[in-house]
């Protein structure tokens, strides 16, 4: 309405023309954003182009720029490196979101029922603060086979010999995704306290002299109504955990072979580790792709499952 | 009627000593749960600090020794002259703090715009602004490494600082929320009193910002200052690395000896720790502001 309203109002202005102190408001408008229209133009809508132009391209960065139609799309596809960093990139996503989105829902409402809220917030948040190169360091010691933490503590405890965290194909994956799940518990926590905040307090009273105990207060009010906050988590836990690339870089360099091979580590590979910028674009727009859709079905069955309020 | 019901209910709740008990039981579950997660997530930092002040012998004894003895507080000195983290430091400090206040007046300026201000075009713009939030980093990082090796910036602390400094659509669109929900009254009197867009924007809006300002303010700090992988494709030399960066080398380099390298992460988080310690509220208010976007 506003926006129609608005746009009246210039087709109106333009037809009798600008008064002085219009032209000034119209003058200081552009002033204003200048700054981050140019951003916007140089640094997103410039490269979103470039982008797709150079995924039908085949270019070092140095010699002459060759167009190539979709080969670099039908070398993707028919090549092995897609499809295995697609697998491990699903793999991962399939262990993180939804162990990661379990327990965090689950620490929350304790957090929501107890006192001392903000000091467990504190230490589960601390691991997003310090950056994922740091916690990719201390696990790449904690995980390694042979002089690593968990290990010793297995054999020097429990007197059981440790596994190969990091270097058997088995097991990178999901160590990977424990890390990531350790690494994004806080932030989860933080954005389901803020949904159980938004729950008017008035439903529980309602649930309340209507007789509910916990489990049904739980079952019939919390959970429709954190459904929204569940979903918007879902949607970000799973495009964050597809872009999985600083864990895997650090920890395993996408190894052991190709084991925790990555999507965005594959880009990185192409693009900025053998300077094939045609194929590393093509990827990239895979990606994107794939993002798009997979949000877009997140979207579609939220009519399902998410109960928003009124 | 309802009022009576209330009271009912109120009672019956209230007179079941059987379930306060329940109560008493539950929140002691529910902290022993807590307790065991809290453990889980501060070990692994415990570890980092204690081993950091360990020989290696004592970090690789099984079962691990959790007090070092004796406490080696030289591989500090070592950890800081084998890798110039001062530099880092300076590297990191710049990037962040430069992008940061970029991004606090670009984007609040952008908002009031976009809030306030009547010119032609300005809705298809910001329209254009809220469908950039959509665009994974992955998808134009390789178009901007390539501008930043046209323009010769790659190994510079500029293809870094540039991009971010002038461009969030999610800034943008924080910073035109927070004011479209501010009374206009304040404006109105100083338009009559013929002040300007600019005295108007600094003078009444900018510091009614204070909220979504620190929000914004510590998402862009915090995102700067851990960020790898754009500083990974863009930098070259070891004295222009920022902190994560740096980090990365020196496990690569000392790769065997992980007091050291245990050493260096801690003075590679220290500082944003202190910071987090002291901001705290600030900081997770602010990413749950800002939780939209991550």
């Amino acid at each position: 309405m506003d926006v129609q309203l608005h746009g009246k109002a210039v087709a109106e202005k333009q037809r009798r023309g600008w008064s002085q102190k219009e032209k000034k408001e119209v003058f200081w408008g552009y002033t204003f954003i200048l700054p981050q229209l140019i951003g916007m133009l140089v640094f997103s809508i410039f490269p979103l182009i470039s982008v797709f132009v150079l995924s039908l391209t085949q270019w070092d960065g140095l010699g002459d720029i060759h167009f190539v139609g979709f080969q670099n799309f039908i070398d993707q596809f028919t090549g092995d490196d897609l499809r295995i960093a697609l697998a491990r990139t699903v793999y991962y996503t399939v262990l993180t979101v939804p162990i990661g989105l379990f327990i965090a829902l689950m620490l929350s409402l304790a957090l929501n029922n107890v006192r001392g809220k903000s000091f467990y917030r504190l230490l589960y948040f601390m691991p997003y603060v310090t950056g994922s190169v740091a916690v990719g360091v201390i696990w790449s010691w904690l995980l390694n086979s042979d002089l690593g933490l968990i290990n010793n503590l297995l054999k020097g405890w429990f007197h059981i010999d440790g596994i190969g965290w990091l270097t058997d194909s088995r097991y990178v994956i999901p160590s990977l995704a424990m890390v990531g799940i350790w690494q994004g518990l806080g932030f989860n926590i933080v954005l389901f306290l803020a949904g159980l905040q938004g729950i008017p307090q008035t439903y529980f009273e309602a649930a309340r002299i209507d007789g509910a105990n916990r489990f049904q207060t739980f079952w019939r009010v919390t959970l429709p109504l954190l459904t929204p906050t569940i979903f918007f988590t879902t949607v970000i836990s799973v495009i964050n955990s597809f872009q999985v690339f600083d864990l895997t870089f650090i920890l395993t360099d996408g190894g052991p072979g190709k084991d925790s091979y990555t999507m965005v580590y594959h880009i990185y590979n192409l693009g900025f580790k053998s300077s094939q910028y045609g194929s590393a674009s093509a990827v990239a727009v895979i990606l994107f792709l794939i993002l798009m859709v997979l949000t877009l079905i997140q979207f579609r069955l939220q009519r399902r499952w998410v109960h928003y309020e009124m | 009627m309802q009022k009576a019901l209330h009271h009912e209910g109120a009672a019956s709740v209230r007179t079941r000593p059987k379930q306060r008990r329940s109560g008493l039981l539950l929140t002691i579950l529910l902290h022993v749960v807590l307790i065991v997660f809290s453990v889980v997530m501060v070990a692994p930092f415990l570890w980092m600090l204690v081993s950091s002040f360990e020989s290696t012998e004592q970090a690789f004894s099984i079962p691990p020794t959790w007090i070092p003895d004796p406490i080696m507080w030289e591989n500090y000195p070592q950890s800081l002259q084998a890798l110039p983290f001062h530099l880092a430091y300076w590297n990191s400090t710049l990037v962040a703090v430069t992008v940061t206040l970029c991004q606090l007046i670009t984007c609040s300026l952008a908002g009031y715009a976009f809030a306030r201000l009547r010119f032609p075009g300005r809705d298809i713009i910001f329209f254009l602004f809220l469908a950039t939030l959509m665009i994974p980093f992955q998808l134009t990082i390789i178009p901007i490494f390539l501008t930043m090796k046209e323009l010769n910036l790659l190994d510079n602390l500029l293809s870094l600082i540039l991009p971010p400094s002038l461009f969030s659509a999610f800034g943008v669109f924080l910073m035109r929320q927070f004011i479209m929900g501010l009374p206009t009254e304040l404006e109105e009197a100083a338009i009559i009193d013929g002040a300007s867009r600019w005295a108007i924007f600094w003078r009444v809006i900018f510091p009614l910002l204070k909220a979504p300002l620190s929000a914004l303010g510590i998402f862009a700090f915090l995102s700067q200052w851990n960020d790898f992988f754009r500083p990974l494709i863009m930098l070259n030399s070891s004295e222009n690395f920022t902190v994560p960066l740096l980090l990365n080398q020196f496990r690569g380099q000392y790769a065997t000896e992980w007091t050291l390298v245990m050493a260096g992460s801690v003075i590679a988080i220290v500082p944003v720790l202190i910071v987090y310690l002291l901001a705290q509220r600030y900081v997770i208010q602010g990413i749950a502001m800002t939780g939209l976007k991550a």
